[in-house]
């Protein structure tokens, strides 16, 4: 089954406990119990159910799947996109790849820190925010670029931050308002 | 999505999906084969291995169970001219991988995109959706019987040394992304054991150029080593920054005129593990012979510091260095201690030779391209820099 398709079922992931996620879980793990080379999809799809990748969920996993927890867990360290603690509602990342570091990616994260009020791998109070870098996200023609969840913004200057935030900002706070109503 | 800027015209829009096919089945696989050898295609990944020599390969290596694998891993800094061909032309990059099924006579094909680019799957799947229901993928392709394949899209998880080809299968098969030892090559033991081939995102689509245009067409283009056309990332301090299609065998200098990069100081090609050619150079031509490239160009004005790009380099290596072999994970972070120390102005020309040294050793030792590429941009900025870096000596 297509990600999107699990993602579709769980529009209010990150409301639901964590044993509602974990039944969610075993729906992907069914689908994926005899792939060959599934862990790396059903991590994937994990961290989009749950936001992070919990020890709980990796334990299953590595059960479900056969592989030592050491094996599982081997694999969560290496990819950097996986995290083992919980982010914000959004992740910004600041690109420093060559490109855009000689057009001021430098820059752009020390603003992108003072405005977050955190460091780089670390989650703002509100958790609204998680601050990470990247080494070139392939949009050097337009350094330069940080990305913010899967959307790109280029040719950033740190004046524009402030206003960039903001635009997420809002869209939680409708985002909050519409399942506050519905519910 | 980004909107990205791409100057003149490029070959594949002229390119009608299907055409490149059609031509294809009419003939026995072999044909096809011969075309792209009388083309002299290279991979257009950067490190240039003949495409047809690879495809042939693949063919005489027995089993049932072969794979198409199309690197959409683009992590070197600077190139993004795989994201344009996959957002544009991604008709073209599937019909290359159909056609290299055919070719070796395999049933299935994965595309293994760069998490980077998450963005870009749903349009993928769409076009995918769209060609299995004109009959260019799934049973029968065209009618022909016996002819069945289709193509999955795999998501990497954010590591640059998922691009080397051995690391990519890793990847796909669930484990750490670490680069096996070749020989054996992915031609005999590919993915899951299986003969593979692994490609390039731009090589399956110039092999679709081909047989619709002609090989003749194609090595008419570029130098006799180097044949045909290739697009290029430019990015850096240049007014036009995008991608571009020049052929083969440009100069550095022409390539700068075109781009708007005239006083540049020097150019980086080929991305973090590519080499920098100083002001003095920009005779060179980007041609696998001379500067080899996957296509990445970055422009470094004449105020750039080049012991901070030197640096921005090293730590790139640094992060995403896989750990396995010694020379790549010990030695870049003692380079970088070395440009700190250059920069503080607190290295001897004696330690900057070890440095230099080490690099060399890196190169010879490392396991696979990463750590041996690792050293390259350090060792050329301290080969051609040598005022701009020594002029710190004792500050």
């Amino acid at each position: 089954m297509p990600f999107s398709t699990y993602l579709a079922k769980c529009p209010d992931c990150h409301e639901a406990t964590e044993e509602e996620l974990l039944v969610q879980l075993d729906d992907v793990l069914a689908d994926y119990a005899s792939v060959p080379g599934a862990l790396i999809p059903v991590l994937q799809i994990t961290q989009a159910i749950f936001g992070y990748l919990p020890e709980t969920a990796l334990k299953k996993i590595a059960l479900s799947l056969g592989k030592p927890y050491s094996e599982v867990a081997g694999v969560v360290g290496f990819y950097s996109f996986f995290t083992t603690v919980p982010r914000g509602k959004h992740l910004v990342r600041v690109c420093l790849g060559t490109a855009c570091y000689v057009r001021g990616g430098k820059e752009v994260l020390a603003a992108s820190k003072d405005l977050l009020r955190i460091e780089v791998g670390e989650t703002s109070s509100d958790r609204m925010f998680s601050l990470d870098v990247g080494r070139c996200f392939g949009a050097c023609g337009l350094a330069p670029v940080i990305m913010i969840d899967d959307d790109v913004h280029q040719r950033v200057r740190p004046a524009q931050l402030p206003k960039i935030f903001d635009q997420y900002r809002d869209n939680s706070a409708t985002d909050d308002n519409g399942n506050g109503e519905s519910d | 999505m980004i909107v990205e800027t791409t100057h003149g015209s490029l070959t594949f829009c002229s390119i009608e999906p299907g055409s490149g096919l059609d031509s294809t089945l009419e003939r026995p696989p072999a044909n096809a084969l011969g075309r792209i050898e009388a083309s002299g295609l290279r991979g257009r990944g950067g490190a240039g291995f003949p495409t047809s020599l690879k495809w042939d390969l693949a063919i005489k290596s027995p089993g049932e169970n072969k794979y198409v694998i199309c690197n959409a891993d683009e992590g070197e800094p600077g190139t993004f001219k795989d994201r344009v061909i996959l957002s544009d032309f991604a008709d073209l990059v599937f019909e290359g991988m159909t056609i290299g099924a055919f070719v070796i006579g395999a049933k299935r094909g994965i595309v293994y995109l760069r998490g980077e680019y998450a963005y870009l799957r749903s349009h993928l799947e769409t076009v995918l959706r769209r060609r299995r229901a004109q009959n260019l993928l799934g049973k029968k392709i065209r009618g022909r019987d016996g002819f069945d394949f289709d193509i999955e899209i795999r998501m990497g998880a954010g590591a640059y040394v998922c691009g080397e080809e051995t690391a990519l299968i890793e990847s796909l098969e669930g484990q750490r992304g670490e680069p096996r030892n070749r020989p054996p090559f992915p031609i005999d033991t590919g993915y899951l054991g299986n003969p593979t081939i692994v490609n390039n995102v731009e090589t399956f689509a110039w092999v679709v150029c081909i047989l619709a245009k002609g090989a003749k067409w194609f090595n008419s283009i570029g130098t006799k080593k180097s044949t045909g056309l290739k697009l290029f990332s430019v990015s850096g301090d240049c007014s036009q920054p995008g991608v571009y299609e020049f052929p083969m065998g440009i100069t550095v200098a022409e390539l700068l005129k075109e781009v708007g990069g005239e006083g540049a100081k020097a150019v980086q090609v080929g991305g973090a593990a590519g080499q920098c050619v100083p002001a003095a150079q920009f005779e060179r031509t980007i041609a696998y012979e001379d500067v080899p490239t996957g296509g990445s160009v970055i422009v470094f004005g004449p105020d750039r510091d080049m012991l901070r790009v030197a640096e921005n380099f090293l730590e790139f290596f640094a992060d995403e260095s896989c750990g396995q072999c010694t020379p790549c994970r010990e030695g870049t972070p003692k380079l970088i201690e070395g440009v700190k120390m250059l920069q503080q102005g607190r290295c001897s020309m004696h330690y900057i030779h070890e440095l230099c040294s080490l690099g060399e050793t890196m190169q010879l030792a490392s396991k696979c391209g990463l750590g041996q590429m690792a050293p390259n941009a350090f060792l050329s900025i301290v080969e051609h820099f040598q005022d701009e870096i020594l002029g710190r000596i004792g500050k």
